[in-house]
């Protein structure tokens, strides 16, 4: 196993653009060419040795390579695009675009996530120990075409927006989230461990929003459908109780809501609909 | 004094009936010349084709929809980015580019004049501010009157002779180019909650039908002595079944014609040329309304090509777009309804899978292909409504080789595909046919006596396309004529060159051409006092702030033309 390891130079006073470093974009490269890449400072191109110490480690490149950035990259975007194979270790933060459009492999990420982390993903897996920004697994501003694929996993919490346009997968999030997770979902799945701020599932058309914690309220556009003791997140069984309610009927939708019970006492008057 | 010649080059000059001649051409200040001096910069363009630089008639390049559509669409433009060049600005593309981007992109295409089809009267100042953003081509914008209020009233009460002096009036004021009318009165209706299906339906609260409203135009359109006829866009259009409205809309004025001048151009025809009565079995109208062209002179048409992939359809038929965006699901705005007209704008994607989609693009060739006077016919994607203006060199393979058609029949929605004509059509453009459709006819319909053709005296527009007819067979070697059509050898604008190798190397700035019809001052005087009360009336603007001042444009090239009244 191979590992290239790029060390944070220096602190980052305007955002760099490195949409090359992934494990298939620097596969193959030697250290030379690395340190030769062509990244943005700002308005500024300029080498990759400008913003990183270029390291090599270990053995054989044909055992898949790991792409390990070491220091705060939280001014660095677009990590990981279009990321193909093998694994990235990032330790400390990571800026906008972590993994946008990757497809396979594996990207652990010890401190916090800026906006768009796996925008547009397609297949992977993201885990994220710290908290992520806005938009997780969405689409581009004004794009129908969100996450479609792998897996998202957040330990700590999540902004808005999250699961924008989303098409398929799963976004965990241990932690809460801010207002309208799952908006124009279509399919998929977005588990959210503790309190939503709410608006969930706005103009969802189908796919699957769990939420543990607490929500403000529901929209007026999804009705309850039953009570249900457990709901299934992958291979997971969840233990509720969770209200179900069904969505956007604005956009036609066949959204799924699955709220904690015990959470949302608030929600009660909501079961005298459950006999109707 | 600068001094360009030409050599060697194989020209098709279609105006002055050159058709693939070797010979020079001599460029002088701007213009064609007899004879070019020692010290003129010799380019050499054996091996190459030479045509007058591209016309467009009709493309959506600037004006409130078109930005609001920019606006609409960040996605549209994250996928297309153009950096900077030491030369050129950055800016974005895919289907309705940035303004410099827009100059860009058709100059690398040897195109040079383009003319942006409808703009809201109250709103073209916008319009005339991007239309000066856009670098190296020359430009115009036709003011939409189908919809608007005065004009219904005058033609209702029969003052023709008024209607006549207020559109002078308008088109000064807008530095407008065409008399432009879109959904007449259909527009209208619809801000009432109805749709007008039929040219005899009658616009509520105004007790005019569409009929009279396009006669009344049209009549008009003669009295001032527009070099350009009306430019129209149907009504019903993008509804099955919506062929018979077209046949109507081009013989509801078929006896005002009088010699053999076009009075009617129907625009992207394709949208209106729909047989059949649902979406389930619509089908070609093309046959039916190229017969009708075929015997009739006084009516030219564009197809407004569909080009499969991601589009924006942004028309001034607000129903239309309503219709679409349901049709759809896809996001939509609604502008310039506070204007003297409407707007809707939709992001489209048009899937060769799709048997409806595949029929439309069957529509616009077989358009091209069968109506038989190329100069009645000119080649548009309706840009961007059907499909970027950057896909034209595709087009032309469409037109210019069977096997290229073919290869995207192979592949089109199969009921789509037995429902055409377009299997069994092997009819093959000629380069000087091409030369016609996209720049001599174009030129010629719009009244541009010095573009689309390189006589002596004519603006020194050319286009320098490397393809060599002599061991380049456009009906075999498509993709070749393709890319070179995409790539310029070289674009002179004005004399200069301008793009070279595909390359943009010069950026001036082009002019904007306006017509002034000159109406007696007694008319213009009465008609203006009683327009003054009208503004005080129904505009958030006075009447005195609302001509664009001729200053206003960046560079103005003003046409008089002779009002009979």
């Amino acid at each position: 196993m191979k590992e290239i390891i790029l060390t944070v130079k220096k602190t980052l006073s305007v955002p760099v653009e490195c949409s090359e470093i992934s494990p298939n974009s620097l596969a193959g490269k030697t250290l030379e060419q690395i340190r030769a890449m062509k990244v943005w400072e700002g308005n500024r191109s300029t080498r990759l040795e400008e913003i990183f110490y270029v390291k090599e480690q270990g053995g054989n490149a044909s055992e898949g390579l790991t792409v390990r950035i070491v220091g705060d990259a939280s001014g660095i975007r677009k990590i990981g695009h279009r990321m193909a194979e093998g694994s990235m270790v990032i330790e400390g933060n990571a800026g906008m675009y972590l993994g946008e459009e990757m497809s396979a492999g594996s990207i652990t990420l010890s401190g916090n996530a800026g906006a768009w982390l796996g925008s547009k993903m397609k297949g992977g897996t993201i885990e994220v120990n710290g908290n992520a920004g806005d938009f997780v697994g969405s689409s581009y501003r004004g794009s129908r075409k969100g996450m479609k694929g792998g897996t998202i996993i957040i330990h700590g919490d999540a902004g808005t927006e999250i699961g924008c346009w989303m098409r398929n997968g799963t976004i965990r999030i241990k932690g809460g989230t801010g207002m309208f997770p799952g908006m124009h979902m279509s399919n998929g799945t977005i588990y959210i461990e503790k309190d939503c701020s709410g608006r969930t599932g706005a103009q969802m058309t189908g796919g699957r929003i769990v939420i543990g914690g607490h929500v403000p309220a529901i929209l007026p556009s999804f009705n309850i459908e039953e009570v249900r003791e457990r709901v299934k997140v992958g291979e997971e069984k969840i233990t509720g109780p969770f209200y179900v309610f069904t969505g956007d009927l604005n956009e036609d939708g066949n959204g799924k809501l699955f709220i904690n019970v015990t959470k949302n006492s608030h929600l009660k008057w909501c079961e005298e609909y459950l006999e109707l | 004094m600068t001094e360009l010649m030409l050599r060697n080059g194989t020209v098709f000059d279609p105006l002055n009936r050159v058709r693939g001649e070797k010979m020079d051409l001599a460029i002088r200040d701007g213009r064609i010349v007899e004879t070019a001096s020692s010290k003129a910069k010799v380019i050499d363009a054996s091996g190459m084709i030479v045509m007058p630089g591209g016309v467009d008639i009709h493309s959506h390049i600037a004006g409130s929809k078109v930005n609001s559509g920019r606006i609409l669409r960040p996605e549209d433009h994250e996928k297309d980015v153009e950096g900077r060049t030491s030369i050129t600005r950055a800016g974005v593309g895919y289907s309705i580019p940035s303004t410099f981007t827009t100059g860009y992109r058709y100059a690398r295409m040897g195109y040079t004049t383009v003319f942006e089809p409808a703009t809201p009267p109250l709103k073209t100042r916008h319009t005339h501010e991007e239309l000066d953003q856009i670098p190296i081509i020359d430009k115009a914008c036709f003011p939409l009157f189908g919809n608007n209020w005065f004009v219904m009233e005058y033609i209702r009460e029969g003052r023709l002779d008024e209607c006549t002096a207020y559109i002078a009036w308008m088109l000064n004021a807008t530095k407008g180019y065409a008399i432009k009318i879109v959904d007449p009165g259909g527009v209208e209706a619809w801000g009432w909650g109805r749709y007008l299906k039929r040219l005899d339906d009658e616009v509520p609260h105004f007790a005019i039908t569409p009929r009279e409203i396009l006669r009344g135009l049209c009549k008009v359109n003669k009295l001032l002595g527009m070099p350009h006829a009306i430019h129209v866009h149907t009504n019903n259009l993008g509804n099955p079944g919506n062929y018979l409205t077209t046949i109507e809309t081009m013989d509801c004025v078929s006896d005002l014609a009088s010699g053999g001048k076009p009075i009617i151009h129907i625009t992207h025809v394709q949208f209106c040329g729909f047989t059949g009565n649902s979406w389930l079995n619509v089908g070609s109208g093309a046959p039916e309304i190229a017969e009708y062209v075929n015997k009739h002179d006084h009516v030219t048409l564009d197809p407004g090509q569909v080009i499969f992939g991601d589009t924006t359809t942004m028309t001034a038929d607000g129903p239309f777009q309503f219709l679409l965006h349901k049709l759809s699901g896809n996001k939509w705005v609604n502008v310039d309804v506070e204007g003297e007209t409407g707007a809707g704008i939709v992001p489209f994607h048009y899937k060769r899978s799709n048997y409806v989609n595949a029929v439309q693009w069957g529509i616009g060739l077989e358009l091209m292909l069968l109506v038989k006077d190329p100069w009645k016919i000119y080649l548009t994607t309706d840009h961007p409504n059907a499909g970027p203006f950057t896909s034209y060199p595709k087009v032309v393979t469409w037109l210019m080789s069977n096997v290229a058609r073919g290869r995207v029949l192979a592949r089109i929605n199969k009921n789509a595909r037995r429902r055409l004509d377009l299997p069994g059509i092997d009819r093959e453009y000629s380069f000087e046919e091409i030369a016609i459709v996209t720049r001599a006819g174009t030129a010629k319909s719009l009244g541009l006596r010095r573009k689309g053709h390189l006589g002596v005296g004519a603006d020194a527009d050319v286009a320098v396309y490397n393809i060599n007819v002599s061991s380049i067979d456009p009906s075999r070697d498509y993709e070749i004529v393709r890319k070179a059509l995409a790539n310029a050898a070289y674009t002179i604008k004005n004399g200069e060159i301008v793009v070279k190798e595909g390359e943009v190397v010069a950026t001036p700035t082009g002019t904007t051409y306006w017509v002034d019809p000159k109406v007696s001052n007694d008319l213009m005087q009465q008609t203006t006092a009683s327009l003054s009360a009208k503004f005080e009336e129904y505009y958030t603007v006075r009447m005195a702030n609302y001509p664009v001042e001729e200053s206003y444009l960046e560079s103005s090239t003003r046409i008089e033309a002779h009002a009979e009244v």
